[in-house]
């Protein structure tokens, strides 16, 4: 295949952006020297290197097989579940079962490659490009077709039937609208409130006890939730469960914390919100709403690990640090009559990330 | 079924062959010939650059072969069930189908946990290619005309890909993953004025609700894969058709491609890098754990782990939220948030669109309206090359502020110092990234220049009669000369000047004087290539010191490797 | 967890009934137990008059300059603690603190670190027991809280909603450790003995929360220790942990392990081949 070193060939723009300089380009220094010669390889010349790289090739091949057939023994012979098998610490099956299926692989490729490089013609060729537009002539011939085509199904002419088809076509969107609406409720006043309720006995979460003052000490945290997590309704049904217990509970998730009384600097609105340096705070961030319980007992820090949003607990919850705006909603807290935690009343403010009716 | 041919003769059939059969009767039916006749042929250029994309690729068809094994098990709901599976540190928990399923996969389906664990790293792959090919065609400025629609094909194609890769981590509904919603919860409620209603309609009311993972999986095995599908498709007819761009050298022009031959050799070589590739990730699935779901958990909103961060591909995302300042505004009763908006909203609108139209951006600035199929080395485009760098720079920052606490754990490092450092960093880094990266580029102009004006250094040390001590250069080869001289010259874009026939001055628009400026920061400080009487001059220079000392009975020691003389046999550094 | 309690009766009928059951049982047993019993105020080791002496005379060699010659604390002319009062911190703070390598603290630093204890076990008896002398509390726990030899998997399970609840927010999901403000940070508690996180539950060190035994059952700390020891045991299932730090390190890995290697693979593909000199005849 000769080359050809002429570039005649028309490329659409450039003629026109020479054109558009003032002076003509000046020329290039060096003339092309043209495509380097073809230089053989040794599996070209030498029969020897030649099947050295068929004899390479293959055994890479063959050991791909092996590969292959020993993953389906492992498959067989290693055992996963409660019987794991184990090699190294590691669980056998998935070690063999992977490395035996990703050496098949990987030696396939390697061998095909190989192939490619070494055995397959690697003379290089030419192929000519051509301009990506179309010629002028099939331009004008589809502009041409497409003019017809409009006037003759005369919408132009006919802004009646043109605005109405328009308007009727722009309307279909509505339906694909409004067809989603149904895609959940709508908000209503459901993220302003939580289950917390003036009397609800505040519970430790997993186990679901009570708290009493006086087994929580100075520098003790507690990750709390309310008692009606725990609780069932008449008929010996939890009163929440499935998707309902987890939807209040990303709001209704608290921490208890016990700090020495004379750290607190409570606002004055919040004087009788605790209890003996007992508080209470959301556990859902107001940054983007992760449940944070990295609490610094020294230094009442309070830190979401998700990111990084700091609360100083003896100061009201107030951002200390971090991507969060607001301070962290406490829950007003005292003693029910048998001495027990409760919440005296539902948050204040809405809890967990902001919103734009928040206000 | 290899044809085999010389390569110059199409392979004819001498007497009626199998192949020949079977390929008459599909082209009776689909004239595929015509089609196809010049494609099987097809020229490929080779470098290792070009096959990045084919990374990523090949990726995607590993996430689709293992994405069907897991849906053959995986149970898209979020309806509890009480896991009685074999791991036992979770055996009696109350737990979503989603997640137990997970488990059921990991721990009892043989391979279950290695296509899950191929299936995850494939993804990570999947979308780092993108990103390393999207780099090399950006640096080598393979977006330019014709290829414009093909980079925003791929910049959509990266987009999709991010949002299948973090809907896919959302699925096995671990605690991890929860917390991964939780985030995209609280974004959804930033936006102003729709934010409450886009969650409730996302998550089919309160967050987390009982739909978010059903429909993320219709999303994750359908509706994604399908728009990558049919946009992967169109991205390789168009590179097809447009064919690929290649490096300038010798016989490599703007209209012709040179390289090997689709059949057979690209056929292997593709073909044995996808296995390459699969094989690769499934030993990756054999020795490094990822995602080990059992230990996060299922997913509880009262609970979190440190560490909580999502795929790599959304951590720029995460350090922009990190590392923004804690900004509200209450206006008339309503919020907006600043720190969830910006970071989490506006940036990544920002970003994405300025990728999809850099290619328009820079040929306004430029006025370069040639289609090129040549590629631009990356020195000889300092200012795009720096653009990048400095975008570099600042994707790296992000990235590292968005595992602000792992690097403290890991280096000791205070980590409200890294975040502190982090906001002024990501302002200022960038730009001196752009300067030093830009006058690096120049520079190396600058010694392309010399080497083709000046020759190469040699290393040899002369010594002349009056003792000054210089070293020899000799001339480059004539394929490398050609090779550096091988690209435009950069125009300045000028704004009309004079005045026409009737004596009104060219009129300025405002957009043309900012273009003008542009386009001077843009070229004014490159190297341009010598002109045709620069180089001979040079040559002639050359030439007349090669003649002083031919002229003398022994050529001064080290001439003789100039590339006139035959030196076999001899090296240049004597020991 | 929760479905032990709050789902119990939904559950009656299932055949986890009676294990729940069962397990209801123990637990209340072991809450009442916890509640009935005299709080530890002191215990036998602050009796051992000839240990406290012994005791004593290591914390003025060894602590005092920083606690104090009476453990009173010491506190800066800035106002902050140099070394914080150690009474009332109780014999289980000491043995943590001391068992750990962490007091005696090599400089002053935002947080003590856990290194080869300086003290023998007789000497961490001793300073136990005057620390324990000067006031009321927590005493070192007695090996069969923190047993968990016989503990069965249901308590394993439990461990684990109690670990995740409570611990996983500072320490990671799989105890690897984890980032807090100013340097400091929440250890890793692999290869930490089950006695030593016992001690570290009840006493909260340092910036660590306490978790008193009153809230935090002593069955419910030793099913935590359980999980976690069982995580150590269990096979290491997918491979290479990575450190277990999460996401991050596997970005990390798949760029420099996968793309690094993918690249490597493309640059072979495209290398020019040798070439042959000798029937070189284009």
């Amino acid at each position: 295949m000769s080359h050809e070193n002429d570039s005649s060939m028309p490329v659409p723009g450039n003629d026109e952006a020479a054109a558009h300089r003032g002076t003509p380009a000046p020329a290039d220094p060096i003339a092309d020297p043209g495509l380097a010669p073809h230089e053989p390889r040794p599996t070209d010349v030498d029969k020897h290197a030649e099947r050295r790289a068929e004899r390479q090739v293959a055994t890479l091949f063959m050991l791909s097989a092996l590969c292959t057939v020993l993953f389906v023994v492992s498959y067989f012979a290693f055992d996963i579940g409660e019987s794991t098998d184990t090699f190294l610490g590691f669980s056998t099956s998935n070690l063999t079962l992977g490395l035996s299926l990703g050496f098949a692989l990987l030696l396939l490729g390697i061998g095909a490659i190989q192939l490619a490089r070494k055995l397959m013609s690697d003379v290089e060729i030419i192929e000519m490009r051509h301009p990506v537009a179309s010629s002028e002539q099939d331009r004008r011939d589809a502009l041409a077709a497409l003019t017809q085509g409009a006037d003759d199904s005369g919408i132009g002419r006919r802004p009646l039937i043109r605005n109405s088809l328009i308007g009727a076509v722009a309307l279909l969107g509505l339906p694909a609208v409004v067809a989603l609406r149904d895609l959940g409720p709508l908000p209503g006043d459901s993220l302003e409130r939580t289950v917390w309720k003036k009397g609800m006995r505040i519970v430790n979460d997993v186990s679901g006890e009570p708290l009493k003052p006086d087994e929580i000490e100075i520098g003790q945290l507690i990750n709390a939730e309310p008692a009606v997590f725990f609780a069932t309704n008449k008929e010996g049904d939890p009163v929440y469960e499935g998707v309902e217990l987890q939807q209040e509970k990303a709001k209704a998730a608290v921490i208890v914390v016990r700090m020495q009384p004379k750290d607190i600097t409570p606002l004055p609105s919040r004087d009788n919100w605790g209890v003996e340096g007992i508080l209470c705070y959301s556990k859902i961030c107001t940054h983007v709403g992760c449940p944070i319980s990295l609490w610094e007992q020294q230094s009442h820090h309070l830190l979401c690990p998700c990111h990084q949003s700091t609360f100083d607990l003896a100061d009201n919850g107030k951002v200390i640090f971090g991507p969060a705006a607001r301070s962290l909603p406490q829950l007003p807290i005292g003693l029910d009559d048998q001495g027990y935690l409760v919440a005296m009343s539902d948050f204040t403010e809405p809890v967990g990330p902001s919103f734009w009716e928040r206000g | 079924m290899a044809i085999r041919t010389n390569g110059k003769t199409a392979a004819q059939a001498e007497k009626p062959s199998k192949v020949g059969g079977v390929v008459t009767w599909f082209d009776d039916r689909l004239g595929l010939a015509t089609a196809t006749k010049k494609q099987i042929r097809k020229v490929f250029p080779d470098h290792w650059s070009f096959m990045l994309g084919e990374i990523a690729l090949w990726s995607f068809v590993v996430l689709l072969l293992t994405g069907v094994f897991l849906t053959l098990w995986f149970k898209p709901s979020m309806g509890e069930v009480t896991y009685m599976g074999s791991y036992d540190q979770l055996r009696g928990l109350e737990m979503s189908e989603a997640y137990a399923s997970t488990l059921h996969i990991s721990f009892d389906i043989r391979g279950g946990l290695l296509m899950r664990q191929i299936h995850h790293w494939a993804a990570m792959l999947f979308i780092a290619a993108m990103f390393v090919h999207m780099m090399r065609v950006f640096f080598t400025g393979a977006f330019r005309k014709p290829r414009e629609l093909n980079w925003v094909i791929g910049g959509l194609l990266l987009m999709l890909g991010i949002l299948e890769g973090f809907a896919g981590y959302s699925l096995p509904d671990d605690l991890l993953s929860g917390t991964g919603l939780r985030i995209a919860d609280g974004l959804m409620k930033s936006i102003p004025v729709l934010g409450t209603y886009v969650s409730f309609f996302a998550f089919g009311g309160e967050f987390p609700g009982d739909y978010i993972i059903p429909r993320l999986f219709t999303v994750h095995v359908l509706l994604i894969p399908g728009l990558l599908l049919a946009l992967i498709g169109a991205h390789m007819l168009l590179l097809v058709y447009h064919k690929h761009t290649q490096w300038a050298g010798p016989g490599r022009t703007e209209e012709n491609v040179v390289g090997f031959p689709m059949m057979p050799v690209y056929a292997a070589k593709a073909g044995g890098f996808f296995f390459i590739v699969f094989g690769g990730t499934a030993l990756m699935g054999a020795l490094m754990e990822i995602n080990p779901v059992w230990k996060y958990g299922p997913y509880n909103p009262a609970e979190v782990t440190a560490g909580s961060q999502p795929d790599w591909y959304m951590g720029v995302a995460e350090g922009l939220l990190r590392i923004m300042p804690g900004w509200e505004s209450h206006i008339f009763g309503f919020t907006i948030s600043w720190n969830i908006l910006i970071p989490g909203v506006v940036a990544p609108g920002v970003i994405f669109t300025a990728v999809l139209l850099y290619p328009f951006i820079e040929s306004w600035i430029t006025g370069d309206k040639r289609e090129h199929h040549l590629l631009q080395r990356p020195r000889n485009a300092p200012n795009r090359t720096a653009f990048l760098v400095a975008m570099m720079t600042l994707y790296g920052l992000l990235w590292a502020a968005g595992g602000n606490d792992i690097l403290a754990v890991i280096f000791n490092l205070n980590l409200n110092y890294i975040t502190y450092f982090m906001r002024g960093a990501i302002f200022v880094l960038p730009v001196v990234a752009f300067i030093v990266a830009r006058r690096w580029a120049i520079s190396l102009q600058r010694a392309d220049e010399a080497r083709l004006l000046h020759g190469y250094e040699t290393g040899v040390i002369m010594r002349s009669p009056e003792g000054e001590y210089t070293e020899r250069h000799l001339p480059i080869s004539r394929t490398e000369a050609y090779t550096l001289t091988a690209r435009d010259r950069d125009e300045v874009f000028a704004l009309p000047s004079g005045e026409d026939a009737n004596g009104v001055p060219a009129p300025h628009r405002r957009s043309d004087k900012l273009r003008s400026k542009l386009s001077k920061f843009w070229f004014a400080d490159n190297i341009q290539k010598p002109t045709r009487e620069e180089y001979d001059e040079a040559q002639h220079h050359a030439e007349h010191e090669l003649a002083i000392h031919a002229g003398e009975a022994h050529s001064a020691d080290g001439h003789q490797f100039d590339g006139r003389h035959d030196v076999q046999g001899e090296e240049l550094r004597k020991h | 967890m929760r479905f032990l309690s709050a789902r119990l009766s939904a559950k009656r009928r299932s055949p986890l009934a009676g294990v729940a059951v069962l397990l209801m049982g123990l637990l209340f047993t072991g809450g009442a137990y916890a509640v009935l019993s005299p709080a530890s105020a002191t215990d036998d080791l602050a009796s051992d008059q000839a240990l406290v002496t012994k005791g004593r005379e290591l914390f003025l060699v060894g602590c005092a300059s920083c606690h104090g010659r009476n453990a009173e604390g010491v506190v800066t002319k800035a106002g902050t603690q140099y070394g914080p009062s150690l009474v009332g911190v109780g014999a289980a703070a000491v043995d943590f603190q001391v068992g750990t390598g962490r007091m005696p603290m090599a400089r002053p630093g935002v947080q003590a670190q856990k290194k080869a204890p300086v003290y023998t076990d007789e000497e961490t008896r001793a300073l136990a027991a005057y620390v324990a002398s000067l006031g009321p509390g927590p005493a070192i726990p007695e090996e069969s809280k923190y047993n968990i030899s016989d503990v069965d998997n249901e308590a394993v399970v439990r461990g684990g909603e109690f670990f995740r609840t409570n611990c996983t927010a500072c320490h990671n999901f799989a105890g690897s450790g984890g980032a807090l403000p100013g340097g400091k940070y929440a250890p890793p508690l692999k290869g930490v003995t089950p006695k030593h996180m016992y001690e570290a539950m009840l006493t909260g060190p340092q910036q660590m929360p306490v978790f008193s035994d009153d809230v935090l059952k002593p069955d419910e700390k030793r099913d935590i220790i359980a999980y976690l020891k069982s995580l150590e045991s269990a096979p290491s299932y997918g491979g290479f942990g990575m450190g277990a730090f999460g996401p991050v390190s596997e970005g990390l890995f798949a760029w420099v392990v996968g793309i690094g290697g993918m690249v490597a693979f493309a640059v072979w593909i495209a290398a020019h081949t040798t070439r042959s000199k000798k029937g070189s005849k284009a």
